[in-house]
């Protein structure tokens, strides 16, 4: 009988297995534990619009609260925020926070999330990751204050979408990517190569295969030293290569941690009691043998109601199989993917000329063996749902 | 009043933006099952077109996080949108569709 469930974790995952388990029927005591001083917030328009918005953003959470106060009466949950949680100790049930407090619990939601990589000597002033509203803030702060030329390191979703932004602040902007293009792992190369186009299509310098040697500067940052020794002048540097799993906590809990919490399929880890959601999961895929640890938007909101509905149950009464979605608003194009692509899968283009002019829009599907197992699209939602929904109900991905 | 078009313009199915003049938001205009609808064109939820959004029934699910809008009554029917969008009357005269910015829809289709 579960009398007690600590969420750890107060953004979207942890917020949305809340919301499941009181959906769900579960009328105990509830208690969400944030690290940040925040209600949950969304953070995909931090590096968007929340950085480009003229006016000034009050200090609360305005547009970005993911609750109202009606939502948070009907969760009825305790929020302990601004403190973390520094231990799990399955043995015992309980949950230790960094203030010293231990919380006695049945149940435990992992919602913790993931943090910035970071790059050896970044503490210089000027130097910015972007992942929670504060950094966005300060980032914002500082952008308006007295920069004029940004280098962004890292190409990915989070580095382009804050190239655009500062471009569309009339910053000047570079981006450095250590590999030979950015995306290929998500995208392919072709698909890969259409989406790097949109940066120099918008005045945006790319440069790509290089990777970064230092951080120049001595009370604030003054340039970026790659490693085949030129140097780009900065005022402003922003750090966007990936993200860790926030499992330092669960060290000695007993749970399996590899680059995640490892869960079966349901969301559930090996420890009765304990499932895992959002950023921080690494969902096994059964039938293949492998895991997927997913940082989507989507996946975050989606888990927790099945996990929350496998921690009521005592046991995985149902699998996590969406299908997997993300998107990109970069340089006014809104990039969408969904489904699941292997390495080798065709590209076929639907609509559009992706080669010539990705900010034209596109449509692109991912075929194996004749078979749509994904879609790319740039600017074109409605087909892109279309197929999307194709996608999500055909027989190939419905086998689990 | 906002003239829209020839209804033969917008078939079944279909859906189109339409602006709706000095401070006011855009409009999404939606044929379905036989009845016009219109409603705010942003969703309540984050910035997303409902106009390009798929059509089912009297329900348009946004394209990006794909909450579902009643097109009848503006509510979301699920997250993440929390907060329904308004929706504004539509009319059709000798074959012209027209919508009225801000007199809500009474909650009857209009019939084509």
């Amino acid at each position: 009988m579960m009398r007690t469930v600590t969420v750890v974790g107060a953004s979207l995952a942890g917020l949305h297995a809340a919301r499941g388990l009181r959906d769900q029927g579960y009328d105990g005591r509830l208690v969400i534990v944030g690290e940040e001083r925040h209600r949950p917030y969304d953070r995909p328009p931090l590096s968007k619009e929340f950085l480009t918005a003229t006016g000034e953003p009050d200090g609360g959470l305005g547009k970005l609260a993911l609750t109202d106060p009606e939502d948070e009466a009907e969760l009825d949950a305790e929020w302990l925020l601004g403190v973390r949680a520094d231990r799990l100790d399955p043995a015992s049930g309980a949950v230790g926070l960094a203030d010293g407090r231990t919380l006695r619990t049945d149940g435990v939601v992992i919602a913790t999330g993931a943090a910035p990589r970071t790059l050896r000597a970044t503490a210089l002033p000027g130097v910015h990751t972007l992942r929670t509203l504060d950094d966005a803030r300060r980032l914002r702060a500082e952008l308006r204050a007295a920069a004029a030329r940004v280098v962004v390191i890292g190409a990915g979703f989070i580095g382009a979408e804050v190239a655009s932004s500062c471009a569309a602040l009339g910053l000047d902007v570079t981006v450095v990517e250590a590999a030979p293009l950015p995306l290929v792992p998500q995208l392919g190369e072709r698909m890969a190569q259409a989406c790097a186009s949109l940066h120099a299509a918008h005045g945006v310098s790319l440069l790509c295969g290089t990777g970064v040697a230092t951080l120049r500067g001595t009370d604030r940052v003054t340039g970026v030293e790659l490693a085949d020794g030129r140097v780009l002048p900065a005022d402003v540097v922003v750090v966007g290569v990936g993200v860790r799993p926030v499992t330092g906590w669960l060290e000695g809990s007993g749970l399996a941690l590899d680059d995640g919490v490892l869960c079966d399929e349901g969301c559930a880890t090996a420890l009765p009691g304990v499932v895992a959601v959002g950023d921080v999961a690494r969902l096994a895929r059964p039938g293949t043998g492998g895991t997927v640890r997913a940082e989507h938007w989507t996946s975050a909101a989606e888990q927790g109601a099945v996990a929350a509905r496998n921690l009521l149950a005592g046991a995985t009464v149902e699998p996590f199989g969406a299908l997997p979605y993300f998107w990109s608003d970069q340089y006014g194009a809104r990039i969408q993917f969904a489904g699941r692509r292997e390495p080798g899968d065709t590209v076929r283009i639907a609509e559009g000329d992706s080669d010539k002019d990705a900010a034209g829009g596109f449509l692109a599907v991912y075929e194996r063996d004749a078979i749509p197992t994904a879609v790319l699209a740039v600017n074109r939602p409605k087909p892109f749902t279309r197929l999307r929904r194709e996608l999500a109900r055909g027989p190939r991905l419905a086998v689990r | 009043m906002i003239p829209v078009g020839r209804i033969e313009d917008l078939p079944e199915g279909e859906s189109l933006r339409i602006e709706a003049g000095d401070g006011h938001a855009a409009i999404a205009v939606f044929h379905s099952e036989g009845a016009f609808y219109a409603i705010d064109d942003t969703c309540s939820h984050q910035d997303a077109s409902l106009s390009e959004g798929w059509l089912e029934g009297c329900y348009v699910e946004c394209p990006l996080h794909a909450a579902l809008f009643d097109l009848r009554s503006g509510m979301p029917t699920c997250l993440p949108a929390r907060k329904p969008v308004r929706t504004h009357a539509v009319t059709v005269v000798d074959g012209m569709l027209y919508v009225h910015p801000l007199v809500p829809a009474v909650q009857e289709e209009a019939v084509a």
